[in-house]
């Protein structure tokens, strides 16, 4: 197994773009949420500071920052798409197997770096939460610091789903361009679908089925935090109570279509003559 | 003998199109094999399938007496297919690390195999930057990272310009008098009758001949000749009976053996007839001809 991370990350590491948008990948978040908890004084006019609204006290501070952390995943959905894309253009997949990497190897050596750069991207958000919510939050008691900890891990499971999603395009489309239109396309059809099920059938139904579907399954894991906090400000407004909570149904799912992908993504290389 | 590869009855189809049909053969060690047939005769295909590229649809073949998987017998194989496959980004001596974790060897070998194929001085430099001979040559030191049981290589000296050409099959030479078992495939004949001792012909995915080089065809060559008295000597070749056919072109007459002659008793018989050749060469069939012979008999 450490073989082959080892593999993969001589490819990434050496190579310019993938290097660039891996460092990116883990500064971009970082930076936004340093800035973002910081004071900014606009030229004496008046102080932003988003701490005083409270979105970093725990435990709401792990819900906050792994819901946004997230956005910046696209960024290493680049760099899984073009890490496919450029071993079919370079013909290396064919070299690789000729010198005795397995189909399997191969396909693994992929997934385990995946699962390698969610759990970084997890464990420096994590503890870059820690100490924000330390900073500003008025409990520090244990038990309320780390409720709601499984954000966390729904913010594991939520990259590594998408990431294997990104890998099997990318091995369906061989080109990195056309995986990402791919992405975009299943976005579009999900959203369409779930347009059409609203119309014909049931509601419940339509939520039922939709929330079984890839990218809105993965949505599901981290719900958006807006609502909540808006929700802390205005205590008596319960028509706005939604279910934020991260279920474990939620991650199950997730972890299906995740198997789901990446079997596919052996199968297809199996079959395919290179 | 120890068989290294062993092809049995091993057929591939592409939709409509045979590319390989029923073909079996057997790689021994120590020998240097050749493939040879035109372009699209399916000798990739044969190659992609025992390198696990390229899936058979019947068939089946074994590495090494079927002792270890094909997985695991390809770390003991070198190959090179078509064109040399690396990552551009890296450097030569970062591909062929990555060449020894993928084949799980050690990499205190990589100065050692820059240096047979003449590349140690450029091992910083970045892939992209390589010439084509210098690619084809990174990807033959590649090859021999693993000190392989066998080297595969398939048109090693496509697209070279004549120094490289050269280059390329002094490296193999000298491969193959360590003792190294190469399996070559080419359409190249001069090339591989300057390489190989053995040789298997294929033509539109059917096997013609397997065997020695020299075997090809049951030959005792043929004499080329030249005389002032050019009908007489035509005439005398015809009823001779160990002629068995006469090609005359203007003043050049080829004449094939039926049986083994040496050219001094020819001549010896010639001057005793009265005719004084000015020419006599003997001469086996080239390579290049008794493909050709090979392959046009089953010509429709």
């Amino acid at each position: 197994m450490l073989r082959l991370i080892q593999l993969e990350l001589q490819k990434l590491w050496l190579n310019k773009a993938s290097r660039v948008l891996i460092i990116i990948s883990f500064i971009l978040p970082f930076t936004v949420l340093i800035l973002s908890s910081i004071k900014i004084n606009f030229f004496g006019f008046f102080t932003l500071e988003l701490g005083e609204l409270g979105i970093f006290n725990f435990p709401i501070i792990w819900h906050v920052t792994t819901f946004f952390a997230a956005q910046f995943k696209f960024f290493f959905a680049i760099v899984v798409v073009s890490m496919i894309g450029n071993e079919y253009s370079n013909k290396t997949l064919k070299q690789n197997l000729i010198d005795g990497l397995s189909k399997k190897e191969f396909i693994l050596s992929k997934f385990y770096t995946i699962v390698f750069f969610s759990l970084c991207a997890t464990l420096l958000i994590g503890l870059a939460t820690y100490f924000i919510g330390l900073y500003y939050s008025s409990y520090t008691e244990a038990s309320i610091v780390f409720r709601e900890v499984e954000f966390l891990l729904a913010y594991f499971v939520k990259l590594v789903g998408f990431f294997s999603l990104c890998l099997f395009l990318g091995m369906l489309v061989k080109r990195s361009a056309f995986a990402l239109g791919f992405l975009f396309l299943l976005y579009i059809t999900e959203s369409i679908t779930y347009g059409l099920m609203r119309w014909k059938l049931t509601e419940s139904i339509a939520d039922g089925v939709h929330n079984f579907m890839p990218l809105q399954s993965m949505w599901n894991l981290i719900n958006q935090p807006i609502q909540r906090i808006v929700m802390t400000k205005f205590p008596d407004k319960t028509d706005m109570m939604y279910d934020y909570a991260v279920h474990w149904y939620e991650i199950v799912i997730v972890l299906g279509w995740t198997a789901i992908f990446v079997s596919l993504s052996y199968q297809l290389l199996k079959k395919r003559d290179l | 003998m120890e068989p290294i590869l062993t092809i049995n009855n091993l057929t591939k189809k592409f939709g409509y199109l045979t590319a390989v049909k029923d073909l079996s053969f057997t790689i021994n060690k120590g020998n240097v094999y050749g493939i040879l047939g035109p372009n699209g005769s399916g000798k990739s295909t044969t190659l992609g399938i025992v390198l696990n590229v390229v899936n058979k649809t019947q068939g089946d073949f074994q590495w090494f007496n079927g002792t270890t998987s094909t997985h695991d017998a390809l770390k003991q194989v070198g190959a090179i297919i078509e064109r040399p496959n690396f990552y551009p980004y890296m450097t030569a001596e970062q591909n062929l690390k990555l060449v020894c974790k993928i084949k799980g060897v050690p990499q205190n070998k990589i100065d050692e195999k820059l240096e047979i194929v003449g590349l140690l001085d450029r091992k910083t430099h970045k892939f992209k930057t390589y010439s084509l001979g210098m690619k084809q040559r990174l990807a033959i030191a590649s090859a021999l990272l693993n000190d392989p049981e066998i080297l595969i290589l398939d048109e090693p000296t496509n697209g070279l310009d004549p120094q490289g050409i050269h280059q390329i099959r002094q490296i193999i030479k000298d491969i193959a008098a360590n003792g190294t078992t190469i399996l070559l495939a080419s359409h190249l004949l001069d090339e591989v009758e300057k390489v190989c001792s053995h040789v298997v012909v294929l033509r539109k995915g059917e096997k013609l001949y397997s065997g020695r080089v020299d075997e090809m065809i049951n030959s005792h060559g043929f004499f080329e000749l030249k005389a002032e008295k050019h009908q007489e000597l035509v005439n005398i070749l015809e009823s001779h009976a160990k002629i068995e056919k006469v090609k005359v072109e203007g003043e050049l007459i080829t004449a094939f053996l039926s049986e083994p002659m040496s050219a001094s008793d020819f001549n010896k018989l010639m001057f005793e007839k009265g005719i004084l050749l000015s020419h006599l060469v003997k001469r086996k069939e080239s390579l290049e001809e008794q493909f050709l012979q090979l392959t046009d008999g089953q010509e429709n």
